[in-house]
């Protein structure tokens, strides 16, 4: 039996470059202007997977991902660096889910390769920073997890140790398998695309999976799944005004104080 | 029942952590607001003192856990002990710090009990909400707000729906502040059982490295910095609390840290570090070039200083004219009045 690997990765709106046409005029997020990446600290899980693979001859690497079909292209990507496959999780059905629902659907995903060893992922997504879904993804394959973790300091077939991040510090920690990892962007940078990977990986289609495909509770995928629903979207105004001067009235300084809070700045 | 329970975590030194406090300052808030209790969970070993320590912040019950196999900070063993307390209790409200802690914990436990949790909330209110598609309504619910989308907006989150309602807040957004230090709580004992044990064998800490706690404002929403105008090391004091006081850090000039009136991991500018803050609030700075380099991105500028014609005003939003040492008094006075 190999030893099996997977990797939570997300393509993200590259929010680092942000233009000035990134947000529509209702302040929603205009999708289209935005550049796409694949996840930063993703790109660090795929690495520390990687180097496992390095170490285990019999393991394979698979990422797994969620998004729109053009999502294929981190697949592609993540298997011109060294993963040995990839699929994404793609149907109108995952629509609108928060990191309850999408947590659910990539676990369902996972039970569908049947026994699997390590699951490494980025701590967090750029485009929403909650660093959830590793551990909803973990707690619902009911397996451990290792968040903040910055090195791998050694793996077996049986055990993994590694080294994390603490709010001031860090610490080393041991681990039987099955767990689930989660890596900062302290991590070692990914390797680079191979050549020779990049000619055979090429035409190579990469696999679409519906919500039919991974045996899930139709209530818990999507929108419908999610219980955190969005109220409302307020822009914050980040350009610089015309420098306004004041006189240190109470009056004047009152009033800057209760713009700043109603900003939300304050 | 429909109470406010804070999840506490502790300092390296067994105490509840300022980020625990800060949580129990809102939660007060909110458990008077909705006419409940505010609830504390301390999960460690040895640490009634510190469960003790939570009455003046208007705690009304700790649930104290108290096991070795509790400290330190292991994400199974919280779990365990902590998913069983809120299934038995049922509070309305859990929050947790967005520390490497809370951030561990929360989701795992909102994923076990399927409800909506929100990381790093900068403003948690009471309020109602309408589901625009059912037209059903919800009173006193939960208002999350938090920046999205490299800050780029801000977000209101509701979970209508399920319980309880989960939130993470980041250190310093909040404000710590006693109730009244002879509040009077009561320690409630969580018996840990032998389920316990699985838990404590899933992941073993092999060795720990605590560093010295260092002073980074990189990272800071809100920086308050001093120039050479701020006089003297004393005066500069009166920026520290300013700063205490917006949940901000402290930043200076290299003039200012030349001078000796703070430390030079505050210095910003071309030599020290490059700041991006939501609010720069620039006390006693001209603006010299090499300062503003290590801080011109920063969303909003807010400049106090005496001399009108300063360089720093040309980039800033708002200039207050004024002497830093009474103006900031004046302007703590009317953001702690606005606050109310």
């Amino acid at each position: 039996m190999s030893f099996k690997i997977v990797v939570l990765a997300k393509q993200v709106p590259d929010t680092h470059n942000v233009g000035a046409d990134a947000m529509n005029a209702d302040g929603t997020v205009n999708r289209a202007a935005l550049p796409t990446v694949f996840n930063p600290e993703d790109l660090k899980a795929l690495e520390m997977a990687l180097r496992v693979k390095d170490q285990m001859s019999d393991a394979i690497v698979t990422v797994v991902t969620m998004g729109p079909p053009r999502a294929a292209e981190i697949i592609k990507d993540a298997r011109m660096r060294g993963a040995d496959d990839g699929f994404v999780l793609s149907d109108a059905r995952f629509a609108g889910a928060d990191t309850l629902a999408t947590s659910y659907a990539l676990s369902q995903a996972i039970r569908q390769l049947g026994h699997v060893d390590l699951i490494f992922g980025g701590r967090q997504a750029i485009d929403g920073d909650t660093a959830q879904v590793g551990p909803q993804v973990a707690e619902k394959l009911e397996i451990p997890q290792i968040t903040y973790a910055e090195e791998l300091i050694a793996v077996d077939s049986k055990q993994i140790t590694i080294r994390r991040r603490l709010e001031r510090g860090t610490e080393c920690v041991k681990a039987s398998l099955p767990v689930l990892v989660t890596v900062t962007s302290a991590g070692a940078d990914c390797r680079f695309p191979n050549a020779h990977r990049m000619l055979q990986q090429a035409k190579e289609e990469v696999r679409m999976i519906n919500a039919d495909s991974i045996d899930a509770d139709m209530e818990r995928l999507g929108l419908k799944g999610s219980p955190t629903k969005v109220k409302k979207i307020e822009n914050v105004v980040l350009a610089h005004k015309e420098s306004v001067v004041l006189q240190p009235t109470e009056e004047a300084l009152n009033e800057l104080s209760a713009t700043l809070i109603k900003e939300h700045i304050l | 029942m429909n109470n406010v329970l804070v999840y506490c975590e502790l300092s390296e030194r067994n105490q509840i952590a300022d980020i625990s406090l800060e949580l129990c300052t809102k939660g007060r808030q909110l458990a008077t607001q909705l006419g409940c209790r505010l609830q504390a969970a301390v999960l460690g070993c040895n640490v009634k003192a510190a469960a003790e320590s939570l009455y003046p912040y208007g705690v009304d019950d700790v649930f104290l856990a108290d096991d070795r196999r509790l400290a330190p900070y292991r994400t199974m063993p919280h779990f365990d002990v902590l998913s069983k307390l809120i299934q038995s209790q049922k509070p309305d409200i859990v929050l947790f710090g967005a520390s490497s802690v809370g951030r561990d914990l929360a989701p795992r436990i909102a994923s076990f009990l399927r409800c909506g949790l929100t990381a790093d909330c900068t403003s948690l209110e009471i309020g109602s909400h309408q589901d625009a598609k059912s037209g059903k309504s919800y009173d006193n619910i939960l208002m999350q707000m938090r920046p999205a989308f490299g800050g780029n907006i801000i977000a209101t989150i509701v979970c209508p729906e399920t319980r309880p309602q989960m939130a993470t807040v980041r250190e310093g957004v909040m404000k710590k502040e006693i109730l009244d230090p002879n509040y009077k709580g009561t320690i409630i004992p969580v018996s840990v059982d032998a389920s316990l044990d699985a838990a404590d064998k899933a992941v073993q800490i092999l060795s720990r490295e605590i560093e010295e706690q260092k002073i980074d404002i990189k990272g800071a929403q809100i920086i308050v910095a001093g120039g050479y105008g701020m006089g003297s090391k004393e005066n500069f004091q009166l920026l520290h609390q300013f700063a205490h006081l917006i949940g901000g850090s402290v930043g200076a000039t290299r003039a200012a840290v030349d001078a000796g009136f703070c430390e030079g991991e505050r210095q910003i500018g071309q030599t020290g570090v490059t700041v991006r803050p939501k609010l720069y609030i620039a006390c006693g700075i001209s603006g010299a070039v090499q300062h503003r380099a290590g801080m011109e991105q920063s969303a909003k500028i807010i400049s106090i200083n005496t001399d009108p014609d300063a360089p720093i005003n040309a980039i800033a939003d708002y200039t207050i004219i004024g002497d830093v040492m009474t103006v900031i008094p004046q302007f703590m006075a009317c953001y702690k009045n606005n606050l109310k």
